[in-house]
């Protein structure tokens, strides 16, 4: 599908799926939401920097939950900052993803054991797509976690929805 | 100036029965003031002349875990004309600790006693805010106490690993 745009030089025209259409454009222009909560945002930052350049994945970070699709969660989610992470993906449009980056927002990290005042992962407060280890991640690694995540991406279909099946199933 | 001379003035101020003394293996030399004298000392600290104590460093709380079943509160001071520092630790009874607030004296002890309230439960009596600085409002005990149990849920969320 990269090469869509050669082919519209090509020839005119082309056939393609819906389905396939709909997923280029969203993997194509992820936009992330733009905040950190500890070291791993500036990583994060370093990413979306000149070297890394995440703008050559379409990805322009954005101040704002309403157009942003990705919520990167960079850092340790304290039980403080829990209800405002969950508000902020709730006030996402869909479709909307997530990528937990580094060893705290994945499964708490070095506060494991004693941090009485960290969430032991952020799933356990938001849907998770992508998990990206390290502490912190390179870019490279967070880059890594993206293109995983454009891979799910491609993979989606309008006609069968999962996330409904798994909430009937669920009630069930 | 040192920690004798301010023992000696501290006791000429007040009297010379109070028990002000020094502490045993401190660095900075420490001295000891029962709670009921804390605020004295501190306002003649720093009302003084010859001490001059106009900055507090820093306030901390310390827990001795409930066997020794004491509690203890230590102010850092700082002389900036006379560049001098001096300890002063009060030990407090652990399942009633309190001491008097010295916000009217230093401001800087305004979130340093929240910190120190939040973290392990000291009430500052005369403190004019004495609620909750880094941890949630809602939240249940004072985690650095030695006999802390973190809550099962908060707010839903699970907290044990």
């Amino acid at each position: 599908m990269g090469l869509l745009d050669k082919q519209f030089n090509s020839g005119g025209v082309m056939v393609t799926k819906l389905d396939d259409l709909i997923n280029w454009a969203r993997l194509s222009s992820m936009w992330p939401m733009t905040f950190g909560l500890a070291c791993c945002a500036i990583e994060f930052m370093s990413a979306g920097a000149s070297i890394y350049d995440l703008d050559r994945f379409g990805m322009a970070p954005f101040a704002s939950p309403r157009q942003s699709d990705v919520m990167i969660v960079a850092g340790t989610v304290t039980f403080k900052m829990a209800d405002r992470v969950r508000r902020l993906y709730e006030q996402m449009a869909e479709p909307r993803y997530v990528v937990s980056m580094g060893s705290c927002s994945n499964c708490g990290g070095p506060y494991w054991e004693h941090g009485y005042h960290v969430v032991k992962g952020v799933d356990r407060i938001i849907p998770v797509d992508v998990f990206v280890p390290g502490c912190p991640p390179r870019p490279e690694a967070l880059i890594g976690g993206l293109l995983k995540l454009q891979e799910k991406i491609r993979g989606e279909s309008l006609m069968a929805p999962t996330a409904i099946e798994k909430m009937m199933a669920e009630r069930v | 100036m040192d920690v004798d001379e301010v023992i000696t003035n501290l006791k000429g101020e007040l009297s010379q029965e109070v028990s002000i003394e020094e502490a045993e293996n401190c660095s900075p030399r420490a001295i000891i003031v029962p709670p009921e004298l804390l605020k004295k000392v501190c306002e003649i600290l720093y009302r003084n002349k010859n001490f001059y104590f106009d900055m507090l460093s820093c306030l901390t709380g310390l827990d001795n875990g409930p066997e020794a079943n004491t509690m203890e509160v230590i102010y850092n001071l700082y002389s900036i004309p006379f560049d001098q520092s001096l300890m002063i630790k009060v030990i407090l009874d652990r399942e009633k600790a309190q001491v008097d607030s010295v916000v009217d004296i230093w401001r800087t002890a305004d979130w340093h006693e929240r910190e120190a309230f939040d973290l392990y439960g000291i009430q500052f009596i005369g403190h004019p805010d004495l609620r909750r600085i880094l941890l949630p409002a809602d939240w249940e005990g004072h985690p650095l106490k030695k006999d802390y149990e973190h809550q099962k849920y908060y707010r839903g969320i699970k907290v044990e690993y």
